[in-house]
């Protein structure tokens, strides 16, 4: 019996191998044939704009803090109405591991990983991408996310008039 | 004088013509393993350079000549260098003794489809794969290096072990032949093909040349997993590349054997000899393929096992089974 089941699992996989020799391969033979990968997939981080076309990075270092390799670097400037923004914004796709913390850590869905996973160059310094490289024209994953509706600096005047706030606490008034 | 001239230059026409149809053979041998293996797990395998990946042979000629040749400290430099070289130069000599097809007539003199038609052949064939054996064990001790020390005692000692027995296999065929001469024993299959009348001998035969051929799965010598890359393990570049060579050159040597002494050699209807004598080698060297593409690695002790336990025995047994009907039949 024993003898019978080895000779009959050795025949087996030869089989199974012959048959196979005759299928068509199911590679996906790169350059020639590129498919869409899903939605949330992880590739190039885009930096992404408010329904009104403005830019939602509001330059809170909060990514840059959470990226466990370093890779993003900015600076913080402040409009005239004072509306917070990034000056410069850089990413080192040299560094970057596409883990997504950023994204996560990002308050206003500035920060986003796009489906865009071409980005291999050869020379290590074109992979820094400043904010023209990065920054894009539309939503991202959420179009309709408005930061400054819902909270903001001096942008909502009179203080307090976003969706969902009130106005400032008058501090005196709790005094004994 | 002259007649000697003629004999001496066709010899050399048709040592170059097979050194170079040898060559090639083992360069594509690579190529369609590698094609083949891909099939079989449904890729499409090297296509990437030329026309369906066949120019692949040379990039990695190219690739391996453009690597650094490097050899260890501890390496017995002499032994380390010419080792590789062996086992590559072992395998193509063997080559002397194949009959590819009878003797061709041409301008009224007879000229013989081998290169030299030993009346020992078959001592020369097994002599010569024995020899193969000290390519590996020279190149593993030459090293310096545990891992392939251990990787070329495997193979000595699996070669020593599967050789034996694949002299009892052959040795039936001898018999039944009457004769040691390569081309005498291609002739005794005309009407039958020894894988007919020696089936056990021819199974033996088979499993013995697996374990000669160092592949899977009888691999031990280079288990990846266990040892490194065994007997190779330091050798890289173009050295690396002779035994890889060496290997395949021994597979289109075995798919000869194999044709010669049991699947009748040259012999078969309509096609002409040397076509049925390179189909049936070549679909040796498919079996080959295709048996790495399916089966795992045995462990060492069921390889021992059934070398001395049950491939000798067996083989002893097929002798004499043959002897006695041999006598038999002659009355
Ligand atoms: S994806 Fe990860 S590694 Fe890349 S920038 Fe964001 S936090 Fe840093
Ligand atoms: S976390 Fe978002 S909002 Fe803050 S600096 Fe980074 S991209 Fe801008």
């Amino acid at each position: 019996m024993g003898l019978w089941r080895d000779i009959s699992g050795t025949w087996k996989p030869m089989w199974i191998t012959l048959r196979y020799l005759f299928r068509k391969p199911v590679t996906i033979e790169y350059p020639e044939q590129k498919r869409t990968p899903p939605p949330r997939y992880r590739a190039q981080l885009i930096l992404t704009r408010d329904p009104e076309g403005k830019e939602r990075c509001v330059a809170c270092y909060l990514c840059s803090a959470a990226c466990p390799v370093d890779c993003i670097s900015l600076q913080a400037a402040e409009d005239a109405d004072g509306r917070r923004y990034a000056a410069w914004f850089r990413i080192n796709f040299a560094r970057c591991i596409f883990c997504g913390l950023c994204t996560e850590a990002c308050p206003t869905l500035a920060i986003q990983t796009s489906i865009h996973y071409e980005i291999c160059k050869r020379d290590p310094l074109s992979l820094v991408f400043e904010k023209e490289d990065l920054l894009v024209d539309h939503g991202g994953k959420d179009k309709f996310y408005n930061f400054y509706k819902h909270a903001g600096i001096g942008v909502c005047k009179p203080r307090g008039g976003g969706d969902g706030e009130y106005g400032p606490v008058d501090v005196k008034d709790l005094l004994p | 004088m002259l007649e000697l001239l003629i004999s001496g230059l066709l010899i050399l026409i048709k040592l170059v013509l097979i050194f170079g149809v040898v060559l090639g053979l083992a360069a594509y041998l690579v190529l369609a393993e590698r094609k083949i293996l891909g099939r079989m797990q449904m890729r499409p395998g090297p296509n990437r350079t030329g026309p369906c990946g066949l120019i692949q042979p040379l990039a990695d000629l190219i690739k391996l000549l453009s690597k650094e040749d490097f050899m260890p400290a501890d390496a017995d430099k002499l032994v380390y260098l010419f080792a590789p070289g062996l086992t590559a130069l072992v395998a193509l000599l063997t080559f002397a003794v194949v009959p590819f097809s009878p003797p061709l007539h041409i301008f009224g003199r007879e000229l013989p489809m081998v290169v030299c038609d030993l009346n020992v052949g078959v001592l020369y064939f097994l002599a010569f794969s024995s020899l193969a054996v000290y390519g590996v064990v020279l190149g593993g001790w030459a090293s310096g290096s545990k891992y392939a020390l251990i990787g070329s005692i495997r193979a000595l000692s699996q070669l020593v072990s599967y050789e034996l027995a694949m002299g009892l296999a052959i040795a039936p065929v001898i018999m039944a032949a009457r004769s040691f001469s390569l081309t005498d024993i291609v002739m005794a299959q005309k009407q039958l093909p020894f894988i007919l009348t020696q089936p056990l001998g021819f199974l033996i035969f088979v499993v013995c040349i697996f374990a000669e051929s160092k592949r899977t799965p009888f691999d031990m010598p280079e288990a990846e997993n266990e040892i490194v890359a065994g007997f190779h393990t330091e050798y890289s570049g173009m050295r690396f590349g002779l035994f890889f060579v060496g290997e395949y050159i021994n597979l289109v040597i075995l798919g000869s054997m194999t044709t010669v002494f049991f699947l009748g050699g040259w012999h078969g209807p309509l096609l002409p000899p040397i076509v049925w004598f390179a189909g049936k080698a070549l679909f040796v060297a498919f079996v080959f393929i295709w048996v790495r593409g399916s089966q795992p690695r045995l462990r060492y002790d069921q390889l021992m096992n059934i070398g001395w336990k049950v491939l000798l025995p067996l083989g002893l047994l097929n002798l004499l089974v043959t002897g006695a009907a041999l006598l038999w039949m002659n009355g």
